[in-house]
């Protein structure tokens, strides 16, 4: 099954704000990009025309796996705002 | 509340925070519960069931009011290799409940209007940005709207406790120490599950799976029974998701095409998929405790024992040692860390960190030996049945003998004494 079609189950209300903050400088020269693969609502993607991160953030299930295993360390990880990000119904 | 001042706050309204909560207001204190998400459970995902006894030392007569799932009568062990698998099945049929399933937002939803009852003050849709600290105390919390401030702060905020981190009660985590928990909530209906499982009317199925994505990887898969749902999902090591740079959500599918598993959940409707972190670190990845003016529970403390699948009965443990100290601090009006340190001392004491202590050496041995323990035994555990069931005209002594002989040249002997003491030490570890 694809992540979207799982994603799609998910109850999220989306912010305007991003609260996952990447550092594409950092991004640039990250080999691994571990983010990439590690995330379980593939919220990263490296788009290689423009060489940069992508972050589809409204897809965060604010798991925190991305912040520990970044190994640049640059990531800004906060949890949404109170009102925004996901409600689980059946967790 | 006076000047936003009250006596304690709880950040966070999972079981950790409600426990120490509800202790807290049921002595006759105030104490104000901060929840992030929109209720509480609704940021919350794990396994699947919630320990009886433990559960009761918080709320007694939970089993006539919560809404519970099923009573967990039977335990598999289930080993998957790529075309088989073997499994062990422990079942009670007593009266004896050792564990229910819940669905979380129903559960600690229900732990909340209780603690509310009890005259918790509960605040949800709020997130603590940052704690508040005076002359290296902790005095308050930070939300996006107003400060809040008390005379003690209970750090119930789970897995990821930026607050924890923010005061330096604890370093950030290695990805080694920490798994990375997906499931997916799968509704086959009541009569499907009771049959499929083996189960009568509200009884429940525990499944631990081990092998076949994972072997020789640090991760289990489980299974738990809901009234008309099942839960499927799994837990990996973020070390070995990094090693390997595999998707956990790939892994899941492949748990889910196993034929032993896929069987189980056919025809099944995906109705909610979900994924959390689980602090897995143990005994020497428990942090600072306390300090000044805050304590730390729960997932945050990294109150974990992973070989029993236990965590949510640490937390409510942790937040009611937690509670009590709170309410000791109170009554002598000393806030200081060495009023809290109390609440270590109640941790010590109990199983909590007994269990923890016991197993300081589990991780360690499983991440140096995950290769032979996760991967050769576990095949050689199915290999060992299929030799023994097959009937194929050959003298049964001369396989026994070809399955000795092949034991010891794949795995040359240096390698199987290494894992025997590996499995001495740990044992003795536990044991002593």
């Amino acid at each position: 099954m694809n992540i979207d079609d799982r994603l799609a189950k998910v109850k999220y209300v989306n912010d305007e704000e991003s609260h996952l903050k990447v550092n594409q400088e950092d991004c640039k020269k990250c080999k691994l990009k571990m983010c990439t693969y590690i995330c379980p609502a593939n919220v990263y993607e490296w788009n290689e025309n423009e060489n940069k991160i992508i972050v589809n953030y409204e897809n965060c299930l604010e798991c925190g796996a991305c912040r520990i295993a970044c190994s640049a360390k640059s990531l800004e990880w906060q949890y949404p705002k109170g009102t925004s990000g996901v409600t689980y119904k059946y967790g | 509340m006076e000047n936003n001042k009250t006596q304690v706050i709880v950040v966070g309204g999972g079981p950790a925070g409600i426990s120490a909560a509800i202790t807290i207001a049921k002595a006759g204190k105030e104490v104000i519960l901060i929840e992030r998400g929109n209720f509480s459970g609704s940021k919350n995902m794990f396994g699947g069931a919630i320990y009886t006894q433990p559960t009761k030392e918080i709320f007694p007569e939970f089993e006539q009011s919560a809404p519970i799932e099923r009573n967990n009568v039977k335990h598999n062990y289930t080993i998957l290799t790529e075309e088989e698998s073997t499994t062990i099945t422990y079942r009670d049929n007593t009266e004896h409940s050792n564990s229910y399933t819940v669905i979380r937002s129903k559960f600690d939803r229900w732990m909340s209007e209780e603690a509310k009852k009890a005259g918790v003050i509960l605040v949800t849709q709020t997130v603590v940005r940052e704690l508040i600290v005076e002359n290296k105390k902790v005095v308050g919390v930070k939300t996006e709207l107003e400060d809040y401030y008390a005379d003690i702060v209970i750090l119930a905020d789970g897995v990821n406790s930026l607050l924890a981190k923010q005061i330096g009660l604890r370093k950030d985590y290695n990805p080694k120490d920490v798994a990375l928990g997906v499931k997916e909530v799968i509704k086959i209906g009541k009569e499907k599950i009771n049959e499929r499982f083996n189960l009568k009317d509200d009884e429940g199925c525990i499944t631990e799976i081990f092998g076949y994505p994972m072997l020789g990887q640090l991760g289990l898969g489980f299974m738990y029974t809901n009234k008309d749902t099942v839960t499927l999902g799994l837990g990996i090591t973020l070390s070995e998701l990094v090693e390997h740079k595999v998707k956990p959500y790939e892994l899941l599918d492949r748990v889910k095409e196993h034929k032993t598993i896929a069987s189980l959940i056919e025809g099944g409707e995906l109705i909610e998929y979900s994924a959390h972190l689980i602090p897995e670190g143990g005994y020497k990845n428990v942090p600072k405790l306390y300090d000044d003016g805050v304590m730390i529970v729960g997932d945050g403390a990294g109150l974990v024992n992973n070989l029993h699948w236990e965590g949510t009965n640490l937390a409510m443990m942790s937040g009611k040692f937690a509670g009590e100290t709170a309410v000791i601090a109170i009554d002598k009006n000393d806030f200081s860390k060495k009023i809290l340190s109390l609440y270590k001392k109640k941790l010590d004491k109990s199983f909590v960190m007994k269990d923890l202590k016991s197993y300081k050496d589990l991780m360690p041995i499983m991440h140096q030996n995950s290769k032979s323990f996760l991967n050769y035994y576990l095949r050689k555990i199915n290999k060992f049945f299929k030799m023994f069931i097959e009937t194929d005209s050959v003298p049964k002594r001369n396989k026994f003998h070809r399955f000795i002989f092949e034991t010891l040249t794949e795995r040359n002997p240096f390698a199987l004494l290494k894992d025997g003491t590996h499995i001495i030490r740990l044992l003795w570890g536990i044991l002593k």
